[in-house]
């Protein structure tokens, strides 16, 4: 069987699961839940200035019958007293020495508010800090989270800052709310950080009551911007790992991978394009701790089908598959095929071909069930058709090669090939 | 053995005779199976619905919290969305046809999805259709049951004035008269009733019987056009002996009480057989039960494979209690002093297929005596072909005979639904009665308005019956 057993920088966890930094690793309460529901490790909850929160907090984005595709939030760092984290976190350790501890961190805009808080956390014994130069809103106002991930040049100066005083490892967690996460992340390692964590929230609005007219979250009357998070941003956040794992500079540091991961295929996802570890916040936060049990259960199944014996053979993997556009192979030519016994005749393919894409599927009127062909001459392989198709294996895309040979974009034009007609 | 009514306490009877298809309890109920729904293109369950209506559409509209949308959706296909939602043999039509049958899925539950934006229309009397301006002509409607008022409804919409001319003194025609009380309640026909009448334009007069108390002559004379939509209502008769005994009844009228006089009022015997396996005949052999006779048997010619009825009405008269006799033709009704004692029946064979692709009954010569006190006859209706003749429109049999687009023999006359069709169900006359209303209308702009007459006084004597 599959071991899920992971090193992150030195840091060990029985799993390559960890808590993200929220409400669910807060306290001591919730953490030695996790820690006997069987979390890998935890990213303790920002510690930092004191700040008082707000009611409500969240909101999210159901979809199609399903609650909190994406969940955004309001709430802002530990609201609780500095010591009473640390002694909890010191007592967590005690408990379950096997588990990573790693502390969020947000200290005040200056070198030693972070050198004192370092000392301090420091000493509770934890295995590692998590810079938190991420959360969108209300700190920012304050100078602090994404208004440092935001600009390199702070970033540089506060990672060098952490480094003078830190002696455990250091991970940095990067922002979304940029156009790109690199260059903050290459200032990180250049600084000293020698993990990145991404994606910290995206900025969002989830909606609007359409009664009071007021977005949410309402709080008495008045909406603010929130981060997003949940299943909805986790392409977003693959995009942004992947990023980093590519980079020359930032795919030094390990990552932690975060965003929407709900379940064992979300984490692979992540580690395959580069994540040595995942943190959870989102899942948890709808269902609870006991999610861990088929998120180890799967990726252990799902690695003993494909002959992984340890997750570092095959975090990084899928890294070299994503390529520029222009490198992709323009004779590779796929046409879908649809299965008549499986079809159901509910006509998605059809309307979605023909009103959206190439209108290259065929029907034929019948009462009550039409009967749907592929045009293969006109089929472009866009995958729509397959995409929206209610029955898994009904439609399947067929290779019919263009030419034999690999041929690119830039080949493509040196050669003056000719461009479609229709 | 006798047949005697007040058989059961009242909580019984409301136990007995509540909603068979309740709706769902709560919106996020409803919203679960809205969401299942795959929004199909040129969807099959639109196409099976004799109205068409556009049900992805309005589930849709369910989904995404608009019941208003979702109500007019339903209801400009077909008026009497909210009754079909209860009466139509959905499994049949939109649900039989629904695609999760295919990937031997539950099918979408749509008529009880259906229930929920037509009764919050109702209930909040949502005025979701408006006249257009009073065009000044006028028709003449026979018959306030379905067909009747499905046309009624649209040729109002198009600012006709429409006089519906009614022989009961309700309205809604067999979906109030003859339809099982646990599907669709008398009340909520009435309801049903008042909402469509209340887009104005039309005005019914209950008591008025064509050929009896006014004449198609008159109506033709004085209206620019009239619809004839006084369904079928006659039940055939057996032709054997004993069938004017005490105790034989024919399922219309049975059903007919029912639904007029109250559940309590209503004599059952304690031992009832049931002739036929249509609707009708699965109507009153539940309602028998549910009025509490002791033992009810449906006796039936043929097979379950040919029978009228879906299976899912057999399993409700199943799930009832009811005996089932496959392959039992009636042959004689025995009684004694005037009253049922028993029927006698005989055993029957499939022979080879008739003219419709059904096998045909054949006698075996060997009886049997089912031991009953009351008899009802479920074998079919006949059209009301007294009328029709009086009427002196074409026709076949005692169905109006009609053109593609509803028109009768008589120019400016039209007719739809049982009266023409024989007797299929409410969904199918609504249609016809859409159908109608659109050849009505045009065929009016294509006449010359006639002088402005006020409606007919049925007070004053039709000397042209």
């Amino acid at each position: 069987m599959a071991s899920l057993y992971t090193n992150y920088l030195g840091i060990s966890s029985p799993n390559p699961f960890w808590l993200a930094s929220a409400p669910p690793t807060d306290k001591l309460v919730n953490v030695l839940r996790a820690f006997e529901a069987g979390w890998g490790g935890v990213v303790w909850k920002t510690l930092g200035s004191q700040i008082k929160n707000v009611s409500s907090r969240y909101s999210a984005v159901d979809y199609h019958g399903s609650r909190v595709m994406g969940l955004n939030n309001i709430e802002l760092i530990s609201d609780r007293p500095l010591e009473l984290n640390l002694r909890e976190i010191k007592e967590c350790i005690r408990l379950f020495p096997d588990r990573a501890m790693i502390v969020s961190l947000m200290a005040d805009n200056d070198r030693e508010s972070w050198h004192e808080l370092i000392h301090k956390v420091e000493d509770t014994g934890a295995h590692g800090l998590e810079l938190n130069f991420g959360c969108p809103h209300g700190m920012t106002e304050r100078g602090m989270g994404a208004a440092v991930g935001q600009d390199p040049a702070i970033a540089r100066l506060v990672t060098e800052w952490v480094m003078e005083a830190a002696s455990i490892p250091v991970i940095t967690k990067l922002t979304p709310n940029v156009h790109s996460v690199v260059p903050t992340g290459r200032a990180a390692v250049e600084a000293g950080s020698q993990g990145l964590s991404l994606i910290n929230t995206i900025q969002s609005v989830t909606g609007v009551d359409l009664d009071t007219f007021i977005p949410n979250p309402n709080v008495g009357g008045k909406s603010t911007f929130g981060g997003y998070c949940g299943p909805a941003v986790k392409p977003i956040a693959l995009k942004m790992l992947t990023t980093i794992a590519q980079d020359p500079i930032t795919r030094k540091a390990p990552i932690s991978g975060i965003g929407g991961i709900s379940t064992w295929k979300d984490a692979a996802e992540f580690m395959l394009l580069g994540a040595t570890t995942v943190q959870v916040c989102t899942a948890v936060m709808k269902h609870g701790f006991r999610i861990i049990e088929g998120l180890c259960e799967g990726l252990s199944n799902w690695m003993d089908e494909k002959g992984f014996r340890q997750t570092t053979d095959f975090i990084g993997l899928s890294v070299p598959t994503l390529t520029q556009w222009e490198e992709l192979d323009l004779n590779y030519h796929i046409v879908a095929r649809i299965d008549p016994d499986k079809c159901i005749h509910c006509g998605l393919c059809y309307i979605a071909c023909e009103d959206a894409s190439h209108q290259s599927i065929g029907i034929e009127y019948g009462n009550p069930y039409n009967t749907y062909t592929i045009k293969e001459d006109e089929c472009v392989g866009c995958n729509l058709c397959k995409l929206v198709c209610p029955v898994e294996g009904c439609i399947t895309m067929v290779e019919q090669r263009a030419g034999p040979d690999y041929l690119n974009w830039k080949e493509f034009q040196k050669r003056g090939l000719p461009l479609n007609d229709h | 053995m006798a047949i005697i009514d007040q058989r059961l306490t009242p909580d019984e009877y409301a136990a007995n005779f509540r909603d068979i298809h309740p709706p769902f309890e709560t919106r996020d109920a409803a919203l679960v199976e809205a969401n299942r729904c795959l929004f199909c293109y040129d969807a099959p369950c639109t196409k099976s619905c004799p109205t068409g209506i556009d049900v992805p559409k309005f589930i849709k509209q369910i989904a995404t919290d608009d019941l208003r949308g979702a109500a007019r959706t339903i209801f400009i296909s077909n008026i009497m969305g909210g009754g079909c939602s209860r009466v139509c043999p959905v499994e049949k039509l939109c649900e039989g046809a629904c695609v999760y049958n295919l990937m031997e899925e539950a099918p979408i539950s749509i008529a009880r999805l259906q229930r929920l934006p037509t009764d919050e229309a109702m209930q909040r009397k949502w005025p979701l259709f408006t006249r257009k301006a009073a065009t000044g002509r006028r028709v003449a409607v026979v018959g306030a049951g379905p067909a009747g008022l499905s046309a009624a409804h649209v040729l109002s919409r198009e600012g006709i004035d429409v006089t519906i001319y009614e022989k009961e003194a309700r309205g809604g025609g067999l979906m109030t008269y003859g339809v099982a009380a646990y599907k669709v309640t008398p009340g909520y026909c009435a309801e049903e009733l008042d909402y469509i009448l209340s887009l104005g334009g039309i005005s019914v007069k209950y008591g008025i019987e064509l050929g009896k108390d006014i004449s198609l002559a008159r109506l033709h004379d004085e209206y620019d056009a009239v619809f004839l939509a006084f369904g079928v209502g006659l039940a055939r008769r057996l032709d054997i002996p004993g069938e004017d005994l005490d105790g034989v009844v024919n399922a219309l009228q049975f059903i007919y009480d029912i639904r007029t006089v109250g559940y309590p009022a209503v004599p059952v015997g304690d031992k009832v057989a049931v002739i036929g396996m249509g609707m009708t005949a699965i109507d009153a052999a539940t309602q028998a039960r549910r009025l509490g006779a002791g033992e009810v048997t449906l006796v039936y010619r043929r097979t379950e494979a040919e029978m009228p009825c879906t299976q899912k009405e057999l399993e409700i008269a199943r799930l009832d209690g009811c005996r089932i006799h496959w392959l039992a033709a009636p042959q004689t009704v025995i009684g004694a002093d005037g009253r049922v004692t028993g029927l006698l029946c005989e055993r029957m064979e499939l022979g080879p297929p008739d003219g419709s692709g059904r096998r045909t009954p054949q006698a075996t010569g060997e009886t049997f005596l089912l031991d009953v006190d009351m008899v009802i006859k479920a074998t079919g209706q006949m059209p009301f072909e007294e009328m029709v003749l009086g009427a002196g429109v074409g026709h076949r049999g005692g169905k109006v005979s009609v053109d593609g687009a509803g028109a009768t023999s008589l120019r400016g006359v039209f007719a739809g639904g049982d009266c023409v069709n024989g007797g299929k169900e409410v969904v199918d006359a609504v249609q016809a009665g859409k159908l109608s209303a659109a050849a009505i209308l045009e065929y009016i702009q294509s006449q010359a308005p006639r002088p402005a007459v006020g409606p007919i006084d049925p007070s004053i004597p039709d000397h042209t019956v």
